[in-house]
């Protein structure tokens, strides 16, 4: 039953999107960050993210794309500004429980997918339960409910994964374990996913089909997609808006398809 | 050839400042002063010598009496009863003090200094010094030695588990924490499955010390064949000693041997 209704959510919340109707999802204002020693990594960034948006976040190194991702989940503390993610707020003194809750709606890719090597693809996938409320057996898929199991083996399918369910994760390809990374962060529907330069450490056949899989499931879930890439056909092809990120400040904000070469030229050499 | 007439080569003793040459003169002087107070004269080496011939002359034969055989038996499995317990509950109760003293890691915060402080006094104590206050505790016998076990192992794993999570992958960990994990589910789904292999090596080799140490614990009356060795030797069997301390080598032996293959195993 509570699968149907999952099934009806997430249809209706696609047909939203489509019709262009999406809630705002991210908004950020005024958002700074500088570490000890005065260094300004980002400064004064305004964001806004509708519902079922895919945006792709483009900039050269240290340009602060990481640092945004980051500041926007709490791994990384702002220094200023306000940011509101799916109803919670939070500044530069906020409370550990606003980013918790957070967290258990977000879900976070990283570059190098941050798998734990030596467990079972299954448990990595099982692993993207904890955080949900009573879920300390998410550990290991040994101790974990059946649900959760039934749940991951879902999410493996959905990557073409599950056949290497009971697989070490070590034992993988890198375009392998980034899908399973992928699964991990989906098992729990998240309405809003935020990725680290997901295609980055995968030959660029491996990481054109890690950003497609990335961009089908989203489309067909309604999920809210921020990615980051230095790929300038990764944020053409599978994002609907690109953002540019220099010295700390996104300069362009425009759909993906009118993204220049001057553009392109002023993000990464400027 | 142009290069080596440019260049003059550096000094014999380059690497040597004044400061590490008088170290290193006190340090040698140190040894040398030791040396004439507590190291054997000619003469006391030439003394002892025959001695120790006479000594392992009344210890030949070894007792092979088959009643004295299987008392020796139980005791030997006495003594690996407990080294096993106490290594087993010495390493279960490292796993979390381990947590608790990592840095960076540890719920405490800087209260893992405390954890770690507590770590190094069960070290720094010997265990025939621990054998001795549980003796005085809790009686005579292999309880007392189980505990001198379990205080001796924690001192030892705690600190290399402490380590060990120290050192782990701290990528997984990172990503547990954004999913919203705990730290104890961090520990166990990210941390353990990283530290496992280094984990069971330093488990491994506290079994083994466990079962040197508990050999030589029935010395101070905390059980084990210890104990038979120290009855021999009062009562002057010497033909019972020498049985014993071959029965201790044959077990020290096989519990190296089993291990060293558990090791190469993990490999």
């Amino acid at each position: 039953m509570a699968d149907v209704l999952d099934l009806e959510t997430t249809q209706k919340r696609a047909a939203a999107i489509r019709q262009g109707l999406g809630d705002l999802v991210l908004s950020a204002s005024d958002l700074g960050k500088s570490y000890h020693g005065g260094s300004r990594i980002l400064d004064g960034v305004n964001l806004n993210i509708r519902q079922g948006e895919k945006v792709a976040l483009i900039g050269s190194n240290g340009s602060g794309k990481s640092t945004l991702l980051k500041c926007l989940i709490g791994l990384h503390p702002i220094s200023c500004g306000k940011v509101e993610i799916m109803g919670d707020a939070f500044t530069d003194t906020a409370p550990a429980r606003v980013f918790h809750r957070i967290r258990r709606k977000a879900g976070f890719v990283f570059q190098n997918h941050c798998l734990v090597r030596r467990r079972s693809v299954l448990s990595n996938v099982v692993h993207g339960m904890l955080g949900q409320r009573g879920s300390w057996r998410g550990f290991s898929q040994t101790l974990a409910p059946q649900g959760w199991r039934d749940a991951a083996m879902e999410a493996l399918a959905d990557v073409n994964l599950a056949s290497y369910a009971d697989a070490r994760a070590d034992s993988l390809s890198g375009g392998q374990q980034q899908r399973v990374a992928i699964a991990r962060a989906l098992v729990r529907r998240p309405q809003f996913l935020i990725a680290d330069e997901p295609a980055a450490s995968l030959d660029p056949v491996s990481g054109h089909d890690v950003m497609a899989l990335f961009a089908t499931l989203c489309r067909d879930r309604g999920i809210t997609l921020l990615y980051t890439t230095h790929d300038m056909d990764h944020a053409r092809d599978f994002s609907d808006r690109t953002l540019a990120l220099r010295r700390g400040r996104i300069f362009i904000d425009r759909p993906s398809a009118e993204i220049t070469k001057r553009d392109l030229q002023e993000t990464f050499d400027g | 050839m142009a290069e080596t007439r440019l260049h003059a080569a550096p000094e014999r003793w380059s690497g040597l400042s004044p400061i590490k040459f008088v170290l290193l003169v006190a340090v040698l002087a140190l040894i040398v002063a030791s040396m004439t107070q507590v190291a054997p004269t000619p003469k006391q080496l030439a003394d002892g010598v025959p001695g120790m011939i006479r000594l392992a002359d009344r210890m030949m034969p070894p007792n092979l009496d088959p009643v004295f055989l299987t008392r020796i038996f139980w005791r030997i499995v006495e003594t690996f009863q407990i080294a096993l317990v106490g290594a087993a509950i010495g390493i279960l109760l490292s796993l979390p003090i381990g947590w608790l003293a990592a840095r960076g890691v540890t719920p405490l915060g800087r209260g893992g200094y405390l954890v770690k402080a507590f770590v190094s006094l069960l070290r720094t104590i010997p265990d025939l010094v621990w054998a001795l206050l549980f003796v005085a505790t809790v009686g005579l016998g292999a309880v007392a030695g189980t505990m001198t076990i379990v205080v001796d192992t924690i001192g030892f794993c705690g600190r290399f588990f402490a380590e060990a999570i120290e050192d782990a992958e701290k990528e997984p960990q990172e990503a547990l924490s954004v999913i919203g994990a705990g730290k104890v589910s961090i520990f166990f789904g990210a941390i353990l499955p990283d530290t496992a292999p280094s984990m069971i090596n330093t488990s491994l080799f506290a079994l083994e010390k466990a079962v040197r140490s508990s050999v030589v614990l029935g010395l101070v009356g905390a059980g084990g064949i210890g104990q038979e060795l120290k009855v021999a030797f009062d009562l002057f069997q010497y033909q019972n000693a020498s049985t014993i301390i071959l029965a201790i080598f044959v077990v020290v032996l096989l519990m190296e041997w089993a291990t060293d293959r558990l090791r190469a195993s993990l490999q």
